[in-house]
C-alpha cells in the first residue's frame, strides 16, 4: 500500500472541499477501497475519512412513506430494520445475502453503491485493464470468463457490478442524492452507473469530489413488499459473490399483475433493470407462461463474452424462479439462507 | 528392554485407560484464549519485516528491478536480489533429502512459475516492506507459459508421489477384459488445489552467532532442522525449530521452501531478527499444491458385477524442474478385487510451481475417479451401488494377496449404510425430490488409506513426584497430538494424563519423524508408549532389586503399571507408588528411551489400511443446477481409537474436504499466462459453514493385532477418499448426469429438463 | 506524520502514536500491541481469523484503517474471558472441539460473541451456519463450532435467566 495523507472533514463541505485535490479518495467503511489499496488496483495519495461527518447515517422516513437512507448506514443495520424488512423486504434479502456478517458491520450503503467490480483481471496489476488503466486493453476479453459480463459490455471491458443491494434498489427506483463542488443534485440509481463502451475507466456518473449522501427509496415500492424476492445463485452457500442474482416485486390485482419490477445483478457492469419484461407483464395474468416471457425479455440482448453462455439460461431460470417466488408470497420472516435457492419457498405469509 | 523390540502383539491392556477416552484438547484453553502462539505471533526485540517481491510471469527472466524505488521508501532498509543475496551453502536446484525440493532462493534471475520469490524487502515495517516490494517493479523477458495439457511436456517419469513406481500391474489386464461383459471407460479431470492452511507459512528468524532459532510451522521438525543447517552451514544443534502450533499443514509445510530461506539469511545478513509471513496470494507457487490430473479409468466387468480388469492410467502435472506427481492411478491399486489390475502415471511439465503432497495426496483426486467409475459400472450392471462394491469386495489385499492385518469395511459399509438409511434407495436417477421441489440423490464412496510409519524417537521421564515428563518433537497441526500422544505416554506409565507434562513441538527434543500420511499417531505414538514402558520397566528393576519393595525379586513375574503404582502381575495386592520406589532407592527420576519400533516381518505379511464408507446427501436446484450437500455419513474403521473426540473431528474434517474437492475447489489460471486469477480466498472457494448443515462420523470398532503394538491405524486423510465419490455419485442419482471434472460447476448440471 | 489514537483495548483506555496511516488495526493490535490473538489468514476480508468486535460490533480488523478508529472501543480475544473464568463461548468451543488447528479460533469466536450479541440466529443452526459463514474454517470444524454457538447461547441465556431471577 502507498502512503497516503489522511484526513478526517469535520462537515461534508469540508470533506468536498478536500476532494478537490486529485488523487484524493473517500474512505468509508473501506471494505473495499483498503482491499483495493492492498493490492494495488487504487492508489490514492489522500484518503478523506467521512466515516464520522454528521448526519449521514440515519434511517429516515418521508412522510410519504419513502425511505431515505444515509450514505453511511451500514448495511447490516439497514437490513435488520424492521420496517425496512417489513417495506422493502427484497432489499433487506439482498443485503443480508452478500458478503459475511463482518463486512456488513462495516459496510456502508454508499461505499456500496461505489464499490469495483471484482472481475479478477482488475485486481490483478500484471493484466491488462481499461478499467483500472485506460487504454491498456482487457485481458478478461479472452482470458479466464466463466463469471463476466451477458448484457452490456464491450470489446474494452467485461467486467460486472458486484453490488446485491444495488439490484433491488435499481428495481425499486431508488434515487441517490449526491453532494459536491456544485451542489446538491440528484441521480436515478438506475443511471449512476455507467456501461463500459470505450470508456471503461468512467464507472459513475459521478463527478470528481461528489459525494453520494443519502440514498431514496420511493414510497411507491412498498406496493411490492408481500410479493417481493431477492435470488442469487452463488457457488458456495454462502460468504460468495453473485453467479447471478435477481430482484422480482409485484402488485397483484386478482389473479392479474398490476406492477412488476425486475433487475439483475451479477450480469453487467451496472444492476439490469429490466423494463422490457416489466412492461410485458404488467396488466397481465400472473402465470408460468407470462413469466418465460418476461425471462426472454430481460435476456433478449444477452450474449457470451466468454465461456459463459451458461450464465444467460441460468439468469433466464432465475427470472422465473425469482417471479414464482415473488407470486407464492414474500417469507413472513428473512429466510435462513438469504436468497439462497435451498432457502424453503415462503408461502405467502408475509404481514406488511 | 531394548528399544529395538516391539511390544508383544497382545490387545491393548485397557485397564485404568486413558487412552480411548474422549478427552477435550489439553491446548484447548490456549487456543480459545489468543495464548496459543503461531509464528508470526512472535516479534522479538529489534524485528525486521521480509517480503518477497513475487514474479507475475511463469516463465523467463527478470530484466529489471528499481532497487533504487524501493529503497527510497521510508523504512526499507535491504533489498535482496539475485545480484546481492549473500551465499548459501547448499545449491538450491540440487535435492537435499527426501522433501527437500529444488527451490527458488535468488540463485539467478530466471522465472520457472508466477509467484516465485524474485527479491525480498526488508524493512522496519510491514507496510514499508510490502510497498518496497510493490516499488520494485520488475520488468521481465517473457517466454511462452507451458500451461496445461495442450501445451506441456509428456514425460514417463521414474517414480510418482513420495518413491511410488510409475507404473504397477497385477494379473493379465488383457485376458480381464477379454473376460468382461462390458467395459466402462471413464475420463475425469481434476484441477490444481492449494492448501491454504489459515495460517500462511511464516517464519521468525534469529541468530545468535552461528545459532539459529526458528519460530516457523513445521512437519517435519528434526528433519527439516537437518536441512536448514545444511543450507547455512551450521551444526544440526545450532538450529532450533519452535513449532508449538501449526495453523493448518496438510502436507504443505513439511517441505523446505524459498521465501523462508530468504527471510533466515536476511537475517544473518543483517544481524537482526526477521519476520516473513507469505500473503495469502503468494501461497499458490512456492508452497506446494495438489496438482492437476487427467484420468482415464478403464473398467471390464462380467454378468455378476465382478470386476475383470480395471486399468488407471494419470496424466500428472508437476513443475519444469522438480517432480512430484500426484499418485492418483495408484487409489486403484488396493480398492477392490479385480485379477487385473493396471496403475500408470505420466507426468506433464508445465510452468508452475512444484506440486507437493496434500491432504490424501493421490488417494483424493484418485478414489475420486475411481469411486465414480464404480458407480458407473454398478449403474452398467444394474446394480445397487454399495451391492456392487461389497459384489467386489477384497478379501485379500488385490495383487499381492496378503491377508489384511484388520479390514472393517464390511462393517463400514453396513453401519454406515443403516445410518443414513440407504435401504429403499431407487436404483434409477432423478427418482427423489425433497417437499420443496428440489432434486434428492444419495450415493456412495469407499474410503482407504494405508498405514505408512515413521521413525520416531521419544523419552519418558518418571520425576520424584510421582508425575512424569514426556519428551518427542512432535507436531500439532490441528490434528490433536498434544493431546493424543500424551494420552498414549500417560497410559504406557500407568499415570492419569494431568500427570503427565508433555513436551512437543520443538526440535531439540527427540525427533518424532514427519506428522503426515496420517501416520504420526501411529509413529510417534509407539515411540512414545515405548519409551513409557521403558521407563516402567526401569523402575521396576529398581523395585525389585530392592529388598525394601513389596516388588522385590519381582524379576520375570512383571509388573503392571497403574495409577502411578507398579504391582505384581501374579498378585496385585503387593504394590508400591513410583514416587516411594525412587525415594527409597534413592533415584530423583528414571528416564525411559523408545523408538518407534514396528515389526517388519508382520509389515510385510499383513496388509494395512484404513477403511471407511462415506454416504453423501445432495439436493440440486432442477432449473438452476446449484448443489447443497446437505448430508454426509462416514463410518470409518482405523483400528484402535486413541480419542473419539478428535478423530471425529478429523474425520469431519477429512469429508469436509472430499465436499470441497467434488464442488467448490479449483485454482482458475490464464492459459496465456498460468497467472493464477483466483489465487485468492474469496473466489478460490473452500466450503464455509453454511455449506455443511450435517457431518456424522461412526467410529466403527476395529481391533488390529498387527499393525502395530498400538494397534493404531491413521484417520487423517481418509475422510476425503470416497467423499468425492459419494458425492458425485449422489449428484448423478439426484439429476441423472455424470460429470466427470472436478469441481462439479453449475453450468454441468444447467439440464434441460425441469 | 505523527498520529495519536485513544483506544480502548480491553476495557484498558490507551494512547498510541503512530507514524504512518496505512496501519491496520489488525497491524496495530499483532505487531504493535503485542495482541496477537487475532490472526491474519488474508488481510482481505476473505476470511475472517481476524475478526475483533468494535464498539460491541464484529468486524475484518484487517479493513480497517487504525487512525479512522480514534476513539472506539475495541475487544480482542485476549479481552474476553474475565480473569481465569472463560467466556461460554469459550468454554463451548473446547467442549464441542470446534476447532483443530486453532488458527481460526480466535477470529471464530469473537464472531461468535458478535453473533450472539445481534441477536437474529436464535436457536435455529441453520441461521447459526450462515452468520457463521464470514469465518473460514480449512480444517472443518464448523460442526463443533456450530454446535458450540448454539451451546454458548443456552448458557447465555440461563445466566441472564439467573440475573433477572
Amino acid at each position: 500500500m502507498n502512503r497516503f495523507d489522511y484526513i478526517r472533514p469535520a462537515t461534508a463541505a469540508e470533506a468536498i472541499a478536500a476532494a478537490a485535490l486529485p488523487g484524493s479518495a473517500y474512505l468509508a467503511g473501506g471494505t473495499n477501497l483498503l482491499d483495493l489499496m492492498k493490492v494495488g488496483a487504487a492508489r490514492p495519495e489522500r484518503l478523506i475519512d467521512i466515516s464520522r461527518l454528521p448526519g449521514l447515517d440515519s434511517i429516515d422516513w418521508l412522510a410519504d412513506g419513502t425511505l431515505r437512507i444515509g450514505a453511511l448506514v451500514r448495511n447490516a443495520d439497514l437490513a435488520y430494520d424492521a420496517r425496512v424488512q417489513r417495506s422493502f423486504p427484497a432489499l433487506a434479502e439482498a443485503l443480508l445475502s452478500g458478503a459475511s456478517p463482518q463486512l456488513r458491520n462495516a459496510a456502508t450503503v454508499g461505499g456500496n453503491l461505489m464499490q469495483r467490480t471484482r472481475c479478477p483481471y482488475f485486481y490483478d496489476m500484471a493484466s491488462a485493464c481499461n478499467r483500472r488503466a485506460p487504454g491498456s486493453g482487457c485481458d478478461a476479453r479472452l482470458g479466464e470468463t466463466r463469471l463476466h459480463a451477458i448484457l452490456g459490455w464491450s470489446e474494452h471491458c467485461i467486467a460486472t457490478h458486484p453490488s446485491d443491494l444495488c439490484v433491488p434498489l435499481a428495481a425499486l427506483d431508488a434515487v441517490v442524492e449526491v453532494d459536491g463542488p456544485n451542489g446538491l443534485r440528484e441521480v436515478p440509481l438506475e443511471a449512476l452507473h455507467r456501461l463500459p463502451g470505450d470508456t471503461p475507466q468512467t464507472e459513475t456518473v459521478l463527478r470528481p469530489g461528489e459525494l453520494i449522501t443519502a440514498v431514496r427509496v420511493p414510497t411507491e415500492g412498498v406496493a411490492l413488499a408481500r410479493h417481493a424476492r431477492y435470488l442469487k445463485v452463488r457457488e458456495r452457500t454462502s460468504f460468495a459473490f453473485a453467479v447471478v442474482s435477481v430482484a422480482a416485486g409485484l402488485e397483484l390485482g386478482g389473479t392479474n399483475i398490476r406492477k412488476a419490477r425486475l433487475a439483475l445483478g451479477g450480469v453487467a457492469a451496472k444492476p439490469w433493470r429490466a423494463l422490457a419484461a416489466e412492461a410485458a407483464l404488467e396488466g397481465g395474468l400472473a402465470s408460468e407462461e407470462a413469466f418465460a416471457r418476461a425471462a426472454d425479455l430481460a435476456l433478449a440482448e444477452a450474449r457470451p463474452s466468454g465461456e459463459n453462455d451458461f450464465k444467460i439460461e441460468l439468469a433466464r431460470r432465475l427470472v422465473v424462479r425469482a417471479l414464482r417466488d415473488a407470486l407464492t408470497g414474500t417469507p413472513a420472516d428473512l429466510p435462513a439462507l438469504p436468497a439462497s435457492p435451498f432457502a424453503p419457498p415462503s408461502g405467502a405469509r408475509h404481514v406488511a | 528392554m531394548s528399544l529395538e523390540t516391539p511390544s508383544p502383539l497382545a490387545p491393548y491392556p485397557r485397564h485404568g485407560s486413558n487412552s480411548g477416552q474422549p478427552l477435550s484438547r489439553r491446548d484447548g484453553e490456549l487456543k480459545v484464549t489468543g495464548k496459543a502462539t503461531y509464528a508470526a505471533d512472535n516479534t522479538p526485540a529489534g524485528l525486521l519485516y521480509a517480503v518477497t517481491a513475487v514474479s507475475s510471469i511463469a516463465r523467463g527472466r527478470v530484466t529489471a528491478l528499481d532497487v533504487a524505488a524501493a529503497k527510497a521508501h521510508p523504512g526499507v532498509v535491504e533489498v535482496l536480489t539475485p545480484a546481492n543475496r549473500p551465499p548459501l551453502a547448499h545449491d538450491p536446484n540440487v535435492k537435499l533429502g527426501l522433501f527437500g525440493f529444488r527451490i527458488e532462493v535468488l540463485q539467478d534471475d530466471s522465472v520457472r512459475y508466477v509467484n516465485q520469490p524474485i527479491a525480498l524487502v526488508v524493512a522496519e515495517t510491514l507496510e514499508a516492506a510490502i510497498e518496497g516490494a510493490v516499488l520494485l517493479a520488475p520488468r521481465y523477458e517473457v517466454e511462452p507459459a507451458r500451461t496445461g495439457l495442450g501445451n506441456g511436456d509428456r514425460y514417463a517419469p521414474a517414480g510418482v508421489g513420495v518413491g511410488a513406481p510409475p507404473r504397477t500391474a497385477f494379473g493379465d489386464l488383457d485376458a480381464g477384459y477379454a473376460a468382461a461383459d462390458q467395459i466402462i471407460q471413464a475420463d475425469f479431470e481434476t484441477p490444481a488445489q492449494f492448501h491454504n492452511a489459515m495460517e500462511p507459512h511464516a517464519v521468525v528468524a534469529q541468530w545468535d552467532g552461528d545459532h539459529l532459532t526458528l519460530d516457523m510451522p513445521n512437519q517435519a521438525l528434526v528433519m527439516s532442522r537437518d536441512a536448514y543447517a545444511v543450507y547455512f552451514d551450521v551444526p544440526p544443534e545450532n538450529v532450533l525449530i519452535r513449532s508449538p502450533f501449526l495453523g493448518g499443514g496438510f502436507g504443505s509445510k513439511a517441505i523446505l521452501n524459498g521465501p523462508q530461506i530468504l527471510a533466515i539469511l536476511a537475517a544473518r545478513h543483517l544481524k537482526r531478527p526477521v519476520k516473513l509471513a507469505l500473503s495469502r496470494a503468494q501461497m499458490y507457487g512456492p508452497v506446494g499444491h495438489r496438482g492437476r490430473t487427467w484420468q482415464r479409468l478403464r473398467l471390464g466387468v462380467d454378468g455378476a458385477g465382478h470386476l475383470t480388469a480395471l486399468h488407471h492410467h494419470s496424466i500428472a502435472a508437476t513443475s519444469s524442474f522438480e517432480d512430484f506427481l500426484e499418485p492418483a492411478a495408484n487409489a486403484s491399486l488396493h480398492a477392490y478385487a479385480s485379477p487385473a489390475i493396471l496403475s500408470e502415471t505420466e507426468g506433464l511439465r508445465l510452468d508452475i510451481g512444484t506440486p507437493g503432497p496434500m491432504r490424501a495426496p493421490g488417494e483424493a483426486s484418485g478414489s475420486a475417479a475411481l469411486e465414480a467409475a464404480i458407480d458407473e459400472a454398478a449403474e452398467a450392471c444394474g446394480m445397487d451401488p454399495l451391492d456392487f462394491r461389497l459384489a467386489n469386495y477384497a478379501e485379500t489385499e488385490p495383487g499381492s494377496g496378503r491377508p489384511y492385518s484388520s479390514k472393517s469395511l464390511r462393517e463400514c459399509y453396513a453401519q454406515g449404510a443403516e445410518r443414513f438409511g440407504w435401504a429403499g434407495r431407487p436404483l434409477q436417477p432423478r427418482q427423489m425430490r425433497d417437499e420443496n421441489g428440489l432434486l434428492v440423490g444419495w450415493g456412495v464412496g469407499t474410503a482407504l488409506f494405508p498405514c505408512p510409519h515413521f521413525p520416531a524417537e521419544a523419552r519418558a521421564t518418571l520425576r520424584a513426584d510421582g508425575t512424569a515428563l514426556v519428551e518427542t518433537a512432535g507436531v500439532d497441526m490441528g490434528q490433536g497430538a498434544w493431546t493424543a500422544l500424551a494420552q498414549i505416554a500417560a497410559e504406557a506409565l500407568g499415570l492419569d494424563p494431568d500427570l503427565v507434562e508433555f513436551r512437543s513441538g520443538v526440535s531439540d527434543l527427540p525427533d518424532a519423524g514427519v506428522a503426515g500420511g496420517s501416520g504420526h499417531t501411529a509413529s510417534a505414538g509407539l515411540a512414545l508408549h515405548n519409551a513409557g514402558e521403558d521407563a516402567i520397566a526401569r523402575l521396576a528393576e529398581l523395585a525389585g532389586a530392592d529388598p525394601a519393595s513389596p516388588l522385590f525379586g519381582v524379576g520375570n513375574v512383571g509388573v503392571v503399571a497403574r495409577s502411578g503404582r507398579l504391582h505384581r502381575r501374579d498378585d496385585e495386592a503387593r504394590s508400591e507408588s513410583y514416587a516411594d520406589i525412587l525415594a527409597r532407592t534413592g533415584h530423583s527420576t528414571v528416564v525411559g528411551r523408545g523408538r518407534m519400533a514396528r515389526d517388519e516381518k508382520a509389515a510385510q505379511t499383513w496388509a494395512m489400511y484404513s477403511h471407511g464408507a462415506v454416504f453423501a446427501e445432495v439436493k440440486v436446484d432442477p432449473d438452476l443446477g446449484v448443489v447443497r450437500a446437505t448430508r454426509l455419513v462416514g463410518a470409518f474403521a482405523a483400528g484402535r481409537i486413541v480419542n473419539p473426540k478428535l478423530v471425529r473431528s478429523q474425520y469431519y474434517g477429512g469429508m469436509i474436504w472430499g465436499l470441497s474437492f467434488a464442488l467448490h475447489e479449483a485454482a482458475i489460471a490464464d492459459r496465456r499466462t498460468g497467472r493464477i486469477m483466483n489465487a485468492d480466498l474469496a473466489d478460490y472457494q473452500v466450503p464455509v459453514n453454511a455449506d455443511v448443515p450435517s457431518v456424522e462420523a461412526i467410529l466403527v470398532e476395529e481391533e488390529d493385532r498387527y499393525v502395530n503394538p498400538l494397534g493404531v491405524k491413521g484417520v487423517g486423510e481418509i475422510g476425503i477418499t470416497g467423499t468425492v465419490g459419494a458425492i458425485a455419485n449422489a449428484i448423478w442419482h439426484a439429476t441423472g448426469v455424470r460429470v466427470r471434472r472436478f469441481p462439479i460447476h453449475i453450468e454441468d448440471l444447467l439440464s434441460d429438463r425441469a | 506524520m505523527s498520529l495519536s489514537l485513544s483506544l480502548n483495548i480491553n476495557g484498558q483506555p490507551r494512547t498510541i502514536n503512530i507514524d504512518d496511516p496505512r496501519i491496520t488495526l489488525l497491524d496495530l493490535l499483532r505487531e504493535r500491541l503485542a495482541l496477537t490473538g487475532a490472526k491474519k489468514g488474508c488481510d482481505r476480508g476473505q476470511c475472517g481469523a481476524c475478526t475483533v468486535l468494535v464498539d460491541g460490533r464484529r468486524i475484518n480488523s484487517c479493513l480497517a484503517l487504525a487512525v479512522s478508529l480514534d476513539g472506539a472501543e475495541i475487544t480482542t480475544i485476549e479481552g474476553l474471558a474475565d480473569g481465569a473464568q472463560l467466556h461460554p463461548v469459550q468454554v463451548a468451543f473446547i467442549e464441542y472441539d470446534g476447532f483443530q488447528c486453532g488458527f481460526c479460533t480466535p477470529g471464530q469466536i469473537m464472531s461468535a460473541v458478535g453473533l450472539l450479541a445481534e441477536g437474529h440466529a436464535g436457536a435455529d443452526p441453520e441461521r447459526v451456519r450462515e452468520l457463521m459463514s464470514g469465518n473460514l474454517c480449512r480444517c472443518g470444524a464448523y460442526r463443533g463450532i456450530t454446535e458450540a454457538v448454539l451451546d454458548a447461547q443456552r448458557v447465555l441465556a440461563a445466566t441472564a435467566r439467573e440475573d433477572a431471577a
